[in-house]
């Protein structure tokens, strides 16, 4: 097995001592394992920070690595990445405030665990879930790549739009709440989706004349509303009481919820494989983490549980989320296509660098690749250490009377929203989508189709567009193959999962009927 | 959320990145406070890595007391940026890297923004076009190509609308008597992985967003959209240089195009001011990273400032007002 051979060879680059001149000192010391624990601690605070994303860490940090060797600045850069991966799901659980859009799905039962207290039990899970759907995703990189690249390439326009469709079914059919109410929701998103530039045509749509909404909104903005805000307006009606205040706050609890982890192992391997699905073909880890927390929504037995606080709607986006996370870099290395944001930044870096990311890196570059794909399983075991070891410490903030850090989660809030592009105006449209999170939650419409639709919209219309100018205007082109044929026909049966089961039972029932 | 950018973080790491150094204060004018940098397309593009090549090249060579950074302003085709810019008449810290945008957005959307409201800097580069193929289709010729072509039905893939891929597009069918379906697309690598899909049946891809594919066999040029071959003799793929690629005009195909990376600030900059970064420029394309860059991009290294430059970018906005006009692309009213 070559590909074996390649990844010691890339171990040994990661592990090789060098001279290190720090501060003046020169120390004799594995370089490469001191930048990821630096990249993993620097991405952790990045993902913590809302609306401070991983792209955006890594493009700041990008020039500061144009004098270092190109694996170790990959190794730096990669493991910020990975650090804002986990410290996405920090502030979901803690204040319900998602720190990256595919940690919103973790928001929805993280979020209830910690106000009962179980705080400590919901990072675990995270944290674990997160390693977990990583690693898979690793090891799918290192076996698979080079038919993974080329199954990558079997998606045109009319291939991804059925990947997005399937995604927008799946949350519709297989989610629980009444149905019009999800759709209502969606078609908000949606139309907030369309503000901005039309990407098909190049005009604007729905700017009304002013500057402020060229680019849209973005969707950083509308979640730290919708969910921030939105839930310290409710805090506020409810007496202003921080529950959770009773989370357990020593490392036990981190053994304890361990021990409860296996039996999900069916929730881990779909979640694992939804994720590494949605990351290479390249829909992103955002879709990933809704789709199989819907799914698991429904196909578990303790799915009627799932929004008031159940470990497994933790478990399932968070590991999908990761495993589409890692294996989105897959298709940006093999054939230089990004498939999310902070792997579009890496790709400038290679390119700076000097190395051409496509089918000839793997086989030119050979140190390069496989330094990078040894960082990912070690930067994976660094970042778990790490983050498992802040668990009680993480836990213990919500011991802060609510009077005390609601203001500074506002401020953060604020900051944040500011601080995506530099407006005041985002910060006005921040406290705008509060009020709307907290009427729609006021009148029980889901608030995670709407951002579902938010963040897929523009994309999914491109798709559908793009596939459309192809065909002349012919919708037979999503039935044009096999592959396209049997995304959109799976997504239909997801949109009508729950007719299609009634139907089911209800010849079951009159066969038992008959028999009896 | 790609383009979104955090100024605490950037001061952080711009004073992380720029060493305590001698400083070689000659100008007479020079940057009092951190230098802004916009780029009017999003993260990961042509300009943007250009920008950051920049940012990266004046910290590790010291070339400005002051620090660079880099920020993102894509939205409205790139408006953002450019009206952004126009709206800071007098601040010298604050500099635009342009695309054909400059150019095709006002044209194309009606913003309210012209090359002239910006103060010229300086030609840094062109960015080269070359026309791709499949390396699976049976056509190695311009001339095959076309006849292809003409029998109806051909996919082209390129970036944006209405800007640079899709006016090459438009100049082509012109030049040639074809007809395309052209699918726009958000980013050059997407396109390019598209056609190397035969999702699509050409593109014009800049070199550097094919190159790979090129090397790898997957894909196959045609032509140069430059008026002489270019200027790389690197073997790429096989034996084959970049300089290997005919120009399209010796082709049959009469188009020409280059896409401006340069360099504008802000209105009412002073001469004292633009010479700085004039100068700043010249020490950047004298760096080692620099000719790697444009040796990785096969960019076209001409280097223009002053009236020379003015002068060129008046001739390609009424070049593109002409192309655009002819193509239906111009904005209503």
């Amino acid at each position: 097995m070559a590909e074996f051979a390649n990844l010691f060879h890339g171990f040994a680059t990661v592990l090789a001592f060098q001279d290190v001149n720090i501060f003046g000192t020169t120390m004799y010391l594995p370089f490469n394992v001191f930048i990821m624990v630096v990249g993993i601690v620097l991405g952790v605070i990045i993902g913590v920070l809302p609306g401070l994303g991983g792209a955006n860490g890594v493009a700041i940090l990008l020039p500061l690595t144009f004098s270092m060797q190109p694996t170790s600045a990959v190794i730096l850069l990669s493991c910020i990445y990975w650090g804002a991966l986990f410290g996405g799901a920090i502030t979901s659980i803690l204040f319900n405030i998602p720190g990256e859009p595919w940690s919103v799905a973790t928001t929805f039962d993280g979020y209830p665990m910690a106000q009962q207290g179980k705080a400590g039990e919901a990072l675990t899970a995270a944290f674990t879930s997160s390693f977990i759907g990583a690693f898979f995703a690793v090891i799918m990189i290192t076996l698979l790549a080079p038919m993974v690249a080329a199954f990558a390439l079997r998606f045109g326009a009319a291939e991804k739009f059925a990947v997005y469709f399937l995604a927008f079914a799946s949350f519709v059919g297989l989610s629980k709440e009444p149905p019009f109410k999800t759709l209502a929701a969606m078609l908000i998103g949606f139309a907030l989706a369309t503000f901005g530039t039309d990407h098909m045509t190049g005009s604007l749509r729905l700017t009304f004349g002013s500057n402020l909404l060229l680019p849209g909104f973005d969707f950083l903005i509308a979640v730290i509303g919708l969910f921030g805000i939105g839930e310290i307006l409710l805090t506020m009606e409810e007496g202003l009481k921080f529950k959770g205040k009773d989370a357990k706050i020593n490392l036990r609890v981190v053994l304890q919820t361990w021990a409860k982890l296996p039996q999900y192992w069916w929730t881990y391997l779909r979640s694992c494989i939804i994720g590494c699905w949605m990351g290479i073909t390249p829909a992103g880890a955002t879709p990933a983490s809704f789709m199989s927390y819907g799914i698991a929504k429904r196909v578990s037995k303790n799915g009627k549980n799932f929004g008031n606080g159940e470990i497994e709607g933790v478990i399932a986006p968070e590991t999908a989320a990761h495993a589409a996370g890692k294996s989105a870099l897959l298709p940006m290395l093999a054939l230089g296509v990004p498939g999310s944001p902070t792997a579009a930044v890496l790709l400038g870096g290679l390119l700076i660098w000097n190395l051409q990311p496509g089918p000839m890196l793997f086989v030119e570059n050979k140190e390069f690749v496989w330094g990078l794909i040894a960082s990912m399983y070690l930067g994976n075991v660094v970042g778990l250490i790490i983050v498992l070891t802040c668990v009680p410490l993480l836990a213990a903030i919500l011991r802060i009377p609510f009077g005390i850090i609601a203001p500074i989660i506002l401020m953060f809030c604020a900051v944040g929203a500011y601080t995506v592009r530099n407006s005041f105006f985002d910060v006005i449209m921040m406290l705008a989508f509060g009020i709307l999170g907290y009427l729609l939650k006021k009148t029980n419409y889901p608030l995670a189709p709407l951002v579902l639709a938010m963040v897929l919209g523009d994309r999914a219309e491109e798709a559908f567009r793009q596939a459309l100018v192809g065909s002349g205007g012919n919708l037979g082109v999503f039935f044009s193959n096999a592959l396209v044929s049997s995304i959109m026909a799976l997504g239909f049966i997801a949109l009508f999962w729950s007719v299609i089961s009634a139907g089911i039972s209800r010849v079951r029932g009159t066969n038992t009927a008959t028999a009896g | 959320m790609i383009q979104s950018k955090r100024n605490s973080l950037f001061v952080a790491a711009a004073a992380l990145g720029v060493a305590l150094s001698g400083t070689p204060a000659v100008a007479q004018w020079e940057p009092q406070r951190t230098v802004e940098i916009i780029v009017p397309a999003g993260t990961g593009g042509g300009a943007d890595q250009m920008a950051r090549a920049i940012q990266g090249i004046v910290a590790k060579h010291n070339l400005m007391k002051q620090s660079m950074i880099v920020v993102n302003k894509a939205g409205g085709a790139g408006s953002e940026g450019f009206l952004d810019v126009k709206g800071s008449a007098g601040n010298p810290h604050k500099l635009i890297i342009t695309l054909s945008n400059l150019f095709t957005t006002p044209l194309g959307t009606n913003q309210p923004f012209n090359w002239k409201d910006l103060t010229p800097v300086a030609m840094l580069a062109l960015d080269e076009f070359v026309l791709w193929v499949n390396a699976e289709k049976p056509y190695k010729t311009v001339k095959e190509y076309l006849e292809a072509a003409k029998k109806g039905g051909f996919k082209m893939a390129g970036t944006g609308s209405r800007q640079e891929d899709q006016i090459i597009t438009a100049a082509i069918e012109k030049a040639a008597g074809v007809k395309f379906t052209y699918v726009p697309y958000r980013g050059g690598g997407e396109v390019a992985v598209q056609l190397v899909g035969n999702h699509a049946d050409s593109t014009v891809n800049n070199p550097i967003e094919a190159v790979a594919h090129w090397r790898g066999g997957k894909l196959r040029p045609l032509c140069v959209f430059d008026g002489k071959p270019l200027a790389y003799n690197d073997k790429i793929a096989g034996d084959l240089a970049w300089s290997s690629i005919p120009t399209c005009k010796s082709q049959g195909l009469d188009v020409e195009y280059l896409m401006l990376r340069g360099f504008f600030m802000t209105p009412d900059a002073t001469p004292d001011q633009v010479k700085f970064y004039v100068d700043l420029f010249q020490k950047v394309r004298a760096t080692q990273e620099w000719k790697d860059l444009m040796n990785n991009g096969a960019f076209n290294t001409t280097f223009m400032t002053g009236k020379e430059y003015v002068e060129w970018v008046s001739r390609e906005h009424t070049r593109h007002l002409n192309l655009m006009k002819e193509a239906g692309f111009l904005a209503a009213n």
